[in-house]
């Protein structure tokens, strides 16, 4: 019974990609002159470029041959503009865990002195809430002026992003640690530091990985836009170089390369949490 | 009968091991200051090795004067004294089995006990405290089931987790609050059973309380009797003259059994000064 359902839904799954191809290339066929373009001038300026202008948009079989040109070497590096897919994955994934843990670093010890303490909680509640609504990005000028370094910025603008949902959260599931359990702690004479690391942290890690989560998921949706407006490296830079060599197909690429990098770090995140999870 | 005799004169003449003293708690109201005291001029002696049961209307403040003696909550006024120093705070010397057996989810059945182990002997190796969780588990008859976190247990086994780790600690003495109340009436009387064996083979002291009439007499060497709150006090103090070996099974074929039992439903039903619920007849 189970099975079934299971096997109807991979087939419902199956058949809404395939209609949404089909219709994709029926809608794009035909469209632009591809083969009337000199090969060797295409390359040196570029599909689309070559075609005069004209940006056809590409079918399904296109954008599926430049994804596999691109998995086929992920990794080259011809000069500033030109970099495998794979380096500009890196160099994004690079800023957003070194910002992510940057944020976890400050969020969490933080987030836990808030849940423990009501004055921390009440001092510092006025600051979250009037920092957290700013969008990441307006740091950005800022960041700049500050730090004086592209990629730095960059960075920063993942920290101040990402530390909102795992400093809420933690300080969130710290101060709903079941009293009973704090109860046994102190019943017990265990000190208030081991009560930390033994009670509260193991009972409100579902919640901080919670945030965790969150965090990974805002960290990725903005190094994106980080990248775009910092250029030079990076998959934000890459989509945005994309767009002004016209190159739809590199887009689309892009854009379905983002999103399962994005599948997968929220899925190792869902594992982690699965490991620190625990039912009552 | 004798040797109880004997005890009672014994506790008149020395201070017992346990002494509180007009205890009182008054909650703020919503204006700040004190509302009227929950329960007032609250006092009783435990003797050494003494079981000692607390029956009362819900909102009497049993749990509250639990929470008094373990430490983990302040009366407004008055003060425990246990072997001769005021209780102030949470102590070792106490070990407490929670309504809600407060066992830490994340933790196997060893691990929760092992918890409790490790604080009071911080020396202990780590094959040291393990031996002697072990021990405790087997005592309550959770051998085989050292290395199941709670939520694979049943309620009878969390709460006999919850027994292990209070004894575990091998406290001055024992409070239990309730701790069979969520169990089904199976379950329940055969940990009556055995909670009633392991307190008679180690003497400990104990300080329970419960809703259960049956309960209180088939454990209670004595039990106090708390009239309704607001303003509640121990109205009165029955000594149970039973056998101190008694059981469930035999419990009820002792005459003087149901003199106890009528008195305490009486005192509950009629003198309490408090309406009759449902939850009291039982």
């Amino acid at each position: 019974m189970h099975d079934r359902s299971r096997w109807r839904a991979w087939l419902l799954s199956l058949a809404i990609l395939a209609s949404a191809l089909l219709v994709w290339h029926a809608a794009t066929r035909g469209e632009g002159g591809q083969a009337t373009v000199d090969a060797e001038y295409a390359a040196l300026v570029g599909q689309a470029a070559a075609a005069g202008g004209q940006t056809p948009m590409p079918g399904p079989m296109e954008v599926g041959r430049q994804i596999w040109q691109h998995l086929q070497d992920p990794f080259y590096d011809r000069g500033p503009n030109d970099k495998g897919v794979g380096i500009q994955l890196a160099y994004s994934l690079g800023r957003v865990l070194i910002g992510y843990l940057a944020a976890a670093l400050v969020a969490i010890p933080v987030g836990f002195l808030i849940g423990m303490s009501p004055t921390v909680h009440r001092a510092l509640d006025p600051y979250i809430q009037v920092l957290k609504p700013i969008s990441p990005l307006a740091w950005m000028p800022l960041a700049l002026y500050t730090l004086r370094d592209a990629g730095v910025s960059a960075v920063f603008v993942i920290f101040i992003c990402s530390v909102w949902p795992m400093l809420i959260n933690t300080a969130f599931g710290v101060a709903s640690v079941r009293q009973d359990w704090l109860n046994v702690a102190r019943t017990l004479e265990v000190s208030r530091l081991r009560t930390a690391f033994y009670v509260v942290l193991p009972a409100a890690a579902p919640t901080i990985m919670t945030g965790m989560r969150i965090s990974i998921g805002i960290a990725w949706l903005v190094i994106v836009a980080a990248e775009m407006l910092i250029g030079g490296t990076g998959i934000g830079y890459f989509v945005w170089n994309e767009w002004n060599n016209l190159s739809i197909a590199n887009i689309i690429s892009a854009i379905l390369l983002i999103g399962m990098v994005g599948m997968l770090l929220d899925a190792l995140l869902a594992r982690l949490s699965r490991l620190v999870s625990y039912k009552e | 009968m004798d040797r109880h005799a004997s005890n009672r004169k014994k506790a008149l003449l020395m201070r017992p091991f346990v002494e509180v003293q007009s205890l009182a708690k008054r909650y703020p109201g919503r204006d700040g200051r004190l509302g009227p005291p929950v329960f007032e001029n609250v006092s009783f002696g435990i003797g050494r090795g003494e079981f000692v049961c607390v029956i009362g209307h819900s909102g009497c403040g049993k749990s509250t004067i639990l929470n008094i003696l373990a430490g983990i909550d302040r009366a407004t006024e008055g003060v425990v004294i246990m072997d001769g120093r005021e209780v102030v705070g949470p102590s070792l010397e106490r070990g407490v089995v929670f309504q809600a057996h407060a066992l830490l989810p994340w933790l196997t059945a060893l691990q929760n006990v092992e918890f409790g182990v490790r604080a009071r002997w911080p020396q202990f190796t780590r094959a040291q405290v393990r031996e002697h969780s072990v021990r405790y588990l087997d005592m309550v008859g959770l051998g085989r089931a050292l290395d199941k976190r709670p939520a694979e247990l049943s309620g009878g086994m969390k709460q006999r987790v919850g027994i292990a780790r209070a004894f575990a600690i091998q406290p001055k003495m024992l409070l239990l609050d309730e701790p069979f109340g969520a169990l089904d009436a199976l379950t329940r009387g055969t940990i009556q059973d055995e909670l009633r064996q392991i307190v008679h083979a180690t003497g400990q002291t104990v300080f329970m309380i419960t809703h259960d009439v049956d309960e209180a007499i088939l454990l209670a060497d004595r039990i106090l009797l708390m009239s309704a709150g607001p303003h509640a006090r121990i109205a009165e103090t029955v000594v149970v003259k039973l056998a101190r070996n008694r059981t469930r099974s035999s419990l009820h074929h002792d005459p003087s059994y149901y003199e106890i039992r009528n008195h305490l439903v009486d005192f509950l039903v009629l003198r309490a000064g408090h309406p009759p619920t449902q939850e009291n007849q039982a």
